[in-house]
């Protein structure tokens, strides 16, 4: 089956930052995740597969498509949530929906008008009125209202109140009910991701550092805590990244099982959260 | 059928569907024909991934206990509940023979082993 989204060799320069070739796929029915510190490179991909910047070299196919050859007829199909507000402030809800809905061929007043209840929006209200939740919900009930197949979220869930995630979260997995669908966001609270998402990208530097299963990962990954005597040793044994303390170490490792047989009776194997493979990885860039 | 995730368990989530799904078809809770939720909708109302439910109905399958018939539903499967029985007693074995051999490390006897796994046993239910 083509992928919803498929993104090969993506390049990007800038001035002192380069996204590097970027690879991920994403097929239709599920959630991809894109987790990476502040600056790693998450919302310069997006801003290139929504073509909202010009990309240096490589491909991205959304539905199968050329995302630029085919713009219109590829965006008409997208649904998307910006980290900021790209509304015009100074009018309404309602108002701002006029000039939305002519855009897109397939837009549906009644599934708007729906989001829009059940969201409990005030549409008489002006959008600089809003609260940070409130506009997320506003941008999601547009993404949502025009049969989209891909939604695709730019840090959806920060500045957010658990209550609001959690809420997004439901109408994330009420979508994936219809496993024609695909979404892809970004986020650096992986709390939420811990729960629903398929899969995880991750992005560090500008470089995709693993793309797979998040059960992949959670299986795999261990977070080790052992006597500081076992840090010598570890010409043995390759640590993802390590925090020494007086009293011993902690480190992460990316085959615990391996692990557990060279020095299971020494330490204590748990199994970390996304969070913590994230930092991680981040420190051991630093100490690099 | 209630199904209980726990986010702190050491257990794999698919593992906790799996184990719980089994216990139901073995104490016959479901029964063969029975049908089970799709996946989609497991995943959204556990709030978990459609890949971790995917994986727990796959090695239900494999193991025997359900059938997955695409595009209509999944079924649970016609058990042999001898097989499933004799498969739970020789866990039981083995959890024993494990206790024995404990107990015979600090010199424990036979009647101090009997006299907890009375009180275990009588604990329980």
């Amino acid at each position: 089956m083509t992928p919803i989204l498929e993104i090969k060799n993506l390049r990007k320069d800038f001035k002192g930052f380069s996204l590097k070739d970027i690879n991920l796929s994403l097929e239709r029915g599920f959630i991809m995740g894109f987790i990476g510190p502040n600056g790693a490179g998450k919302s310069t991909t997006i801003k290139l597969i929504l073509n909202l910047m010009e990309r240096d070299r490589g491909e991205i196919n959304v539905f199968g498509k050329d995302n630029i050859k085919n713009e219109i007829e590829v965006k008409n199909k997208i649904g998307f949530v910006l980290d900021e507000n790209h509304y015009y402030e100074e009018i309404t809800i309602k108002e701002m929906k006029r000039i939305i809905a002519p855009f897109y061929k397939q837009w549906d007043d009644g599934v708007f008008n729906k989001y829009v209840k059940d969201f409990g929006l005030p549409i008489d209200r002006k959008i600089k009125e809003l609260s940070k939740g409130m506009k997320m919900k506003f941008s999601l009930a547009v993404a949502l209202s025009h049969n989209a197949e891909l939604l695709i979220m730019d840090e959806p869930t920060s500045g957010l109140d658990p209550v609001v995630r959690s809420e997004l979260l439901d109408i994330l997995s009420d979508l994936m009910q219809d496993e024609n669908k695909g979404v892809f966001f970004s986020t650096h609270i992986t709390s939420d991701l811990d729960k629903i998402a398929d899969y995880i990208t991750f992005i560090n530097n500008g470089e995709i550092v693993f793309s797979t299963t998040k059960d992949d990962i959670l299986d795999n990954f261990g977070l080790v805590k052992g006597p500081k005597e076992l840090i010598f040793d570890n010409n043995l044994y390759e640590f993802v990244g390590m925090r020494e303390n007086q009293y011993g170490f902690e480190a992460l490792v990316q085959d615990k099982e391996k692990f557990k047989k060279l020095y299971g009776n020494k330490v204590v194997i748990e199994k970390p959260t996304l969070e913590d493979i994230m930092v991680y990885y981040t420190r051991r860039d630093k100490n690099a | 059928m209630n199904i209980i995730i726990s986010n702190s368990s050491e257990k794999p989530i698919y593992e906790q569907i799996t184990s719980q799904i089994k216990d139901y078809i073995i104490k016959g809770v479901l029964k063969e024909a029975d049908i089970l939720p799709s996946i989609r909708n497991l995943a959204k109302e556990l709030k978990i991934s459609v890949i971790t439910t995917k994986r727990a109905y796959d090695e239900l399958q494999k193991d025997g206990f359900i059938t997955i018939v695409p595009g209509k539903g999944t079924y649970v499967s016609a058990q042999n509940k001898d097989l499933l029985r004799e498969s739970r007693l020789r866990i039981v074995e083995e959890k024993l023979m494990e206790a024995v051999n404990a107990a015979k490390s600090i010199e424990l006897s036979f009647d101090e082993i009997l006299e907890m796994l009375k009180l275990f046993y009588e604990e329980d239910y």
